[in-house]
């Protein structure tokens, strides 16, 4: 780690800087000397050092000074202040300017060695960090948004183009076609992405709950809260708050949540602190807000307040040609959670897939998916491995007759057309399963 | 022609079969023969009054002076009390990748630190700073192999926790393997 650390000594005693240097040269550091600030400022105007380790006291411009320049050079140099006389005051100041330690020469050798041994670590913590969080931005930018789709393309822009402001967002579409990676890419791709990301699910809870769970309660607010709680807004100061089906909250609910998003600030439940909090506010619904406005079940300025920007989430049927590369990917997504190798899809299998009417839209698709792998022979996906049953009562088909067809031509397929099988599942014998085979012109190639 | 050698100089305070034992140490390691000589300095002169200490950079210099064409690297032994400007004490120093070091045994002892006399142990400790500074003028670096002798030490519990030998990395970095 030592070979990657670079180092930069600025002191005008000559003695000072040749012994660290020869020092730091022994533990593998890359070393650069200077004998004062001036000569220290230009370097760092061209090259960059981890660590520069400075004297206080120098000629002309003295370290204090330096480190202050530096920094405003918006150098991420880990600054440390050396001197030979102890004093609190210039310490306290070094520190309260920013710098990383301060030193008293002439230091004791594992004094040295541990403080460029810490700073070393921080250096590469923070390096760690940063690459991490790169990771995880890419990560969380639209990897589970998946298709590319017209319609799909130009949801995918309109989150790249809210995602820069801080307008208030709603997001419609039916239930499972992925409302909530619309917000966590909203979300990821903002200014807010390194603070918290805050998701209610206000359907799930009841109004004193919602209300607690929003604006967070004071101990002793009611039974049973017996400590400060933060609420939700509260905890997304500075990121974005989710609210999945706001249509669900209560008369009172939205009154209050109307006066937290035009004034952010709130009171907790119990409290008489007002607490504001800067938060985006991204909501989900897969009603119709505006019919619910017509019939007075939702409030109209509240619905004018969220609704500065709608992205409307298409329907999986309105998208088919997503569905191979939807499948494709949680093929690799759970395959690569099971610990397996990456399957296929047979044809008949995908060919069906594509016919069927996803009414749960990708999350419907992405559990089909998973089940199929876990009941499935690990090598690849066949239309007995998907749960077709709901879609028996096609309404395309209208006889008996051809239900007849589809359910026989399914349990063959289920049992891999073996007769014996077929036929006792089937609870005929095998002369009248041929039969039937025979007559709907079943065929084990189709 | 002669093989180069590295040279041990001292002032005549090093007894003959202490230094032999050292010098035994270093052609195990760095291969090449050590001889041992005499040198006659004042130390007083480098006596710091303030610091009551001696210094080490006057003193690599001096032993950095003394050169010859069949020495390939020399080596100062000295007893006393060892600084730098920037450090409170050090066990010895080295140029890196230079001709010279120097070594003070005056910290390694036990006594120093209010334990027992230990003549065999001392030994140890001095002859593994030597081989250290020695891997500096080769051009070693500190080692972060917990037993190789090139791994940083400022105390001396450090310098007992580590070998007398190069680790395979270093002994490759200077074509040892």
């Amino acid at each position: 780690m030592a070979l990657n650390i670079s180092i930069l000594i600025v002191d005008d005693e000559d003695s000072v800087r040749d012994s660290l240097y020869n020092w730091f040269i022994d533990d593998g550091y890359r070393v650069d000397c200077a004998e004062n600030a001036k000569q220290a400022l230009s370097i760092l105007e061209s090259k960059n050092f981890d660590i520069i380790l400075a004297d206080i006291k120098m000629p002309g411009m003295d370290g204090l000074e330096m480190h202050r320049r530096i920094k405003s050079l918006n150098k991420d140099s880990i600054v440390i202040i050396m001197t030979a006389f102890a004093s609190v005051s210039t310490a306290v100041q070094a520190l309260k300017d920013g710098a990383y330690d301060y030193i008293t020469k002439p230091f004791d050798p594992d004094d040295l060695s541990h403080l460029i041994r810490n700073a070393a670590n921080q250096i590469s913590l923070k390096a760690e960090n940063e690459a991490l969080r790169n990771k995880v931005v890419s990560l969380e930018n639209i990897e589970d948004l998946v298709g590319n789709s017209q319609v799909m393309m130009k949801v995918l822009k309109e989150v790249e183009r809210v995602a820069q402001s801080n307008s208030p967002v709603i997001i419609t579409g039916e239930s499972g076609t992925g409302k909530e990676l619309i917000a966590k890419a909203i979300h990821s791709n903002s200014h807010r992405k390194y603070f918290p990301l805050v998701s209610v699910h206000c359907g799930a809870l009841t109004e004193s709950l919602l209300e607690s769970e929003l604006f967070g309660h004071e101990k002793g607010a009611f039974t049973g809260a017996m400590f400060n709680r933060k609420g939700r807004f509260e905890m997304a100061d500075g990121g974005t708050i989710f609210l999945d089906e706001i249509a669900t909250i209560s008369a009172k609910m939205q009154i209050e949540l109307l006066r937290v998003l035009e004034s952010k600030t709130f009171v907790r439940v119990g409290g008489n602190k007002e607490i504001t909090s800067d938060f985006r506010v991204i909501c989900a619904t897969n009603r119709d807000l505006k019919k619910m406005v017509e019939n007075g079940t939702f409030r109209e300025d509240l619905f004018y307040r969220l609704n500065v920007v709608n992205i409307n989430v298409p329907p999986l049927r309105e998208r088919k040609e997503d569905i191979p590369l939807l499948v494709h990917y949680f093929i690799e997504k759970y395959c690569t959670s099971m610990s397996r190798d990456i399957i296929s899809m047979d044809s008949a299998a995908l060919k069906r897939i594509e016919e069927y009417d996803f009414r749960g839209n990708v999350r419907e698709l992405e559990n089909m998916i998973e089940r199929a792998i876990v009941i499935g022979n690990n090598k690849e996906i066949r239309v007995k491995d998907l749960p077709f049953e709901k879609d028996m009562i096609n309404n395309s088909i209208e006889s008996l007759e051809e239900i007849e067809k589809k359910h026989v031509h399914q349990i063959l397929i289920k049992y891999d057309w073996n007769i014996s099988h077929s036929a006792k599942a089937l609870k005929v014998d095998r002369v009248t399963l041929y039969n039937k085979i025979k007559k709907y012109g079943l065929d084990p190639s189709k | 022609m002669k093989k180069q050698s590295i040279l041990l100089i001292s002032d005549e305070h090093f007894e003959k079969e202490f230094l032999d034992k050292i010098a035994l140490d270093i052609t195990r390691e760095y291969l090449f023969p050590v001889e041992l000589g005499e040198i006659h300095i004042d130390i007083s002169d480098y006596y710091d009054p303030t610091r009551r200490q001696y210094d080490a950079n006057e003193l690599l210099k001096k032993i950095d002076s003394v050169s010859s064409s069949e020495i390939i690297k020399q080596i100062g032994l000295f007893r006393v009390d060892l600084f730098i400007p920037i450090l409170t004490y050090i066990f010895g120093q080295a140029a890196f990748n230079g001709n010279a070091g120097i070594v003070s045994l005056y910290r390694l002892r036990n006594e120093h630190y209010g334990m027992k006399k230990d003549e065999a142990l001392l030994l140890n400790r001095f002859t593994k700073v030597v081989i250290h500074e020695l891997g500096h003028t080769f051009g070693l670096i500190h080692c972060h192999i917990p037993t190789c002798v090139m791994r940083s030490s400022t105390y001396v519990e450090d310098i007992d926790q580590k070998s007398k030998n190069l680790c395979f990395k270093c002994r490759s970095k200077i074509g040892l393997v």
